[in-house]
């Protein structure tokens, strides 16, 4: 199959359209948006000025709200870059639409997440003594807190997805820059770094995209680990386990991946993709979303079987308030939105459509919320000693920011969406000519965009977009 | 320290007696039922039976100063650090509010500060001047009254000499009328702790957590008003 010049108009006109046209809609969303956010930061303000009280914690639940969102948007971050890695690796052809939305899902909800730990802290102005610098205090963080670790851990994934996202993200520029006039070609001539489309350099992408897809993988599965053991170190009952690690990474991947199926349906929606992100990729990653909810299942039973089986009193104390006392609506709609929904949803075939993966990663998401939650607060809330258990309920603050978060996801995605094309254009021609991204001529980026080059005999399938006949 | 489970009436003037001592502030009714109230030193109340005839155990719960403190190894700035002496010690000005050490204390003796401090009046012109008052958002807890040791290896310091034994106590141990707090130096093997810790009624708290406390508490394992 050839892509001749009607295609690649198309294709550009397509995916470029995004960046050079915007809607009233667009500036109504960003407008709406951008407002929760403000009202999110101002509930933060009044935090910090009023006191933490204002939040619901109390003794003995000292973490909640706060870190509930922290895990969660850490979990939503595994959906870009380790996924989008282990099918780069693993050289899935129908990964090439999906792999920027999902990478930059990592991005942002990696910032989100990582800002919670500060505005949970009593003393948030000081957030910077995690920090290793040669202070005046001459003091090191405690490199023995999970704390410490978590720092590390975060800043390290976090620049390594961000080196992901954009390694790939320059073509794509380059090749706007190549079709926009005044403003948008100063601006994107900057971001594309001088790129020219030299097999030399196309070469140093596809090797350095190489060695970012090997490394990131342990980031990714450490940073989860690392999460789970700020939970798993201190000794708190039906907290201090060894499954936590694989616990919270599978949670990780699979609350991200319906994160992603989410994020994709909208974009699908939105930007009119449909040519692009086909029931196909709903399909596979619904496959995939079936057998993360079922591993996800396997473990939840591994922690809570040997917890009841061991029948020790400081855990039982923690364990059957989950099961059938004041946490249990919450612990049996985790295991409705976890498991129950999304397995008979996506074991079916004809229910694993664009819609049935919606409907099963929106409970998902809401269950893998609850779950953290209910990781957090129910041990917290009986520790040994029975004088001291207690009781939480959140308060506005804590409800207003957490509503915050998920506008300032949905805002940063939309305007990433409109400075960066959301399917890698050069991908996609790549995958139409062949597996490999190596050769490919520098013409391909350049107008008149053409390629006269017969395809590989190898190619059976390109991206949906190209199924047609072509003449 | 050693707790006399057998002497305890519960009847709470080490709690008072901390307070006075250590500057904890004062949380106000609304927000000591939400969980925000802090004392040092507690009494916990564990009863069975119903009014007339519960059957009651009285147990004061402090820091427990451990030798292998889960709180301290956590705590991502040295907040919660362990002093030569073999103190847990909490240093305010280094604590940023994680609150880890918090949750992982299996004996929740931690304590935050959710607002500045208050005191209802007229308490606050009874502040003492040895101890600094925490501001929001850090963690206190009980220090075994360290502004009492220090006071007192100062002036042994000056005249030259060892500490005495009974040269200083803390502020719940002086004030408990049973004498059920019994504070000492439990390194010296003549002290009156050390050989209250040898008794067969001696036990700790959680000790199966595996945090080596330095309180121990003795108790016979009888509720309160039954004949022994």
């Amino acid at each position: 199959m050839v892509m001749n010049r009607d295609d690649i108009a198309r294709l550009n006109e397509d995916l470029l359209r995004p960046l050079f046209r915007t809607s009233g809609r667009f500036y109504w969303a960003a407008l709406i948006l951008a407002l929760i956010v403000i009202v999110a930061l101002a509930a933060w303000g009044y935090q910090l000025w009023a006191g933490f009280g204002v939040a619901g914690l109390n003794r003995p639940v000292y973490w909640a709200f706060y870190i509930t969102n922290f895990v969660f948007w850490i979990g939503i971050s595994h959906a870009g870059t380790l996924i989008s890695a282990i099918l780069r690796l693993a050289n899935a052809r129908w990964r090439r639409p999906v792999t920027r939305c999902a990478e930059v899902i990592t991005v942002f909800a990696l910032m989100i997440g990582a800002s919670f730990p500060v505005i949970h802290l009593g003393r948030p102005w000081l957030a910077f003594w995690l920090f290793p610098y040669p202070s005046e205090r001459r003091i090191w963080p405690n490199f023995r807190s999970p704390l410490v670790w978590d720092f590390f851990a975060i800043t390290t994934y976090l620049t390594g997805s961000t080196t992901f996202l954009l390694l790939p993200i320059i073509p794509d520029w380059a090749l706007v820059r190549d079709k926009a006039k005044g403003w948008r070609r100063k601006l994107y001539s900057v971001l594309a770094l001088g790129w020219r489309g030299t097999p030399r350099q196309w070469s140093r992408l596809e090797t350095a995209m190489h060695i970012m897809a090997v490394a990131i993988i342990p980031v990714a599965v450490s940073v989860h680990t690392i999460v789970s053991w700020d939970f798993a170190m201190a000794p708190v009952p039906m907290r201090h386990s060894t499954v936590f690690g694989p616990y919270f990474v599978a949670g990780a991947i699979f609350s991200g991946i319906a994160a992603l199926i989410l994020a994709m349906a909208i974009l699908r929606k939105v930007l009119h993709l449909e040519d692009y992100l086909t029931p196909l990729h709903f399909d596979n990653l619904g496959k995939l979303l079936l057998m993360m909810s079922l591993f996800w299942l396997y473990f939840i039973v591994a922690e809570r079987l040997t917890v009841w089986y061991g029948n020790e009193t400081s855990e039982m104390a923690v364990y059957w308030p989950t099961q059938r006392g004041p946490f249990a609506p919450l612990y049996w709609t985790m295991i409705g939105c976890n498991f129950l929904v999304p397995f008979i949803i996506l074991s079916i075939k004809q229910l694993r459509t664009v819609a049935g993966t919606v409907v099963a990663s929106s409970t998902i998401v809401v269950g893998m919320w609850i779950e953290r939650f209910l990781i957090i607060v129910p041990p917290l809330e009986r520790k040994y000693l029975p004088f001291a258990w207690g009781t939480y309920h959140p308060r506005p603050v804590e409800i207003i920011i957490t509503a915050g978060t998920f506008a300032a996801m949905a805002l940063l995605y939309l305007l990433f969406v409109k400075f960066v094309p959301i399917i890698s254009i050069w991908e996609l021609k790549a995958g139409v000519r062949q597996e490999s991204v190596v050769p490919i001529p520098a013409s391909l980026l350049r107008a008149p965009d053409l390629i006269e080059s017969p395809s590989p005999s190898g190619l059976t399938r390109g991206p949906a977009g190209f199924s047609r006949e072509v003449s | 320290m050693v707790v006399d489970l057998d002497r305890c009436t519960g009847c709470e003037a080490c709690v008072v007696a901390c307070r006075a001592e250590n500057n904890v502030p004062t949380a106000g009714e609304d927000e000591a039922a939400r969980g925000r109230v802090i004392h040092w030193i507690r009494v916990e109340r564990y009863w069975e039976g119903e009014f007339p005839n519960p059957r009651v155990r009285f147990r004061p719960v402090l820091c427990q100063q451990c030798d292998a403190a889960p709180c301290e190894p956590v705590c991502p700035t040295y907040a919660s650090y362990h002093t030569p002496e073999g103190l847990n010690a909490q240093i305010y000005n280094r604590c940023i509010g994680t609150r880890y050490c918090g949750n992982a204390c299996p004996y929740t003796v931690r304590y935050f500060n959710f607002f500045n401090p208050v005191w209802d009046k007229p308490l606050h012109l009874q502040l003492n001047p040895d101890v600094s008052i925490r501001q929001v958002g850090i963690m206190e807890k009980c220090t075994f009254c360290v502004q009492r040791i220090k006071a007192a290896e100062i002036q042994a310091k000056a005249e030259k000499r060892d500490l005495i034994e009974g040269e200083f106590t803390t502020a719940c141990a002086q004030a408990c009328p049973p004498k059920a707090l019994v504070f000492g130096d439990l390194n010296d093997p003549q002290s009156e702790v050390s050989r209250l810790n040898r008794s067969n009624r001696a036990t700790k708290l959680l000790e199966e957590v595996g945090t080596r406390p330095s309180v121990t508490y003795l108790e016979r394992g009888t509720w309160r008003g039954e004949k022994t």
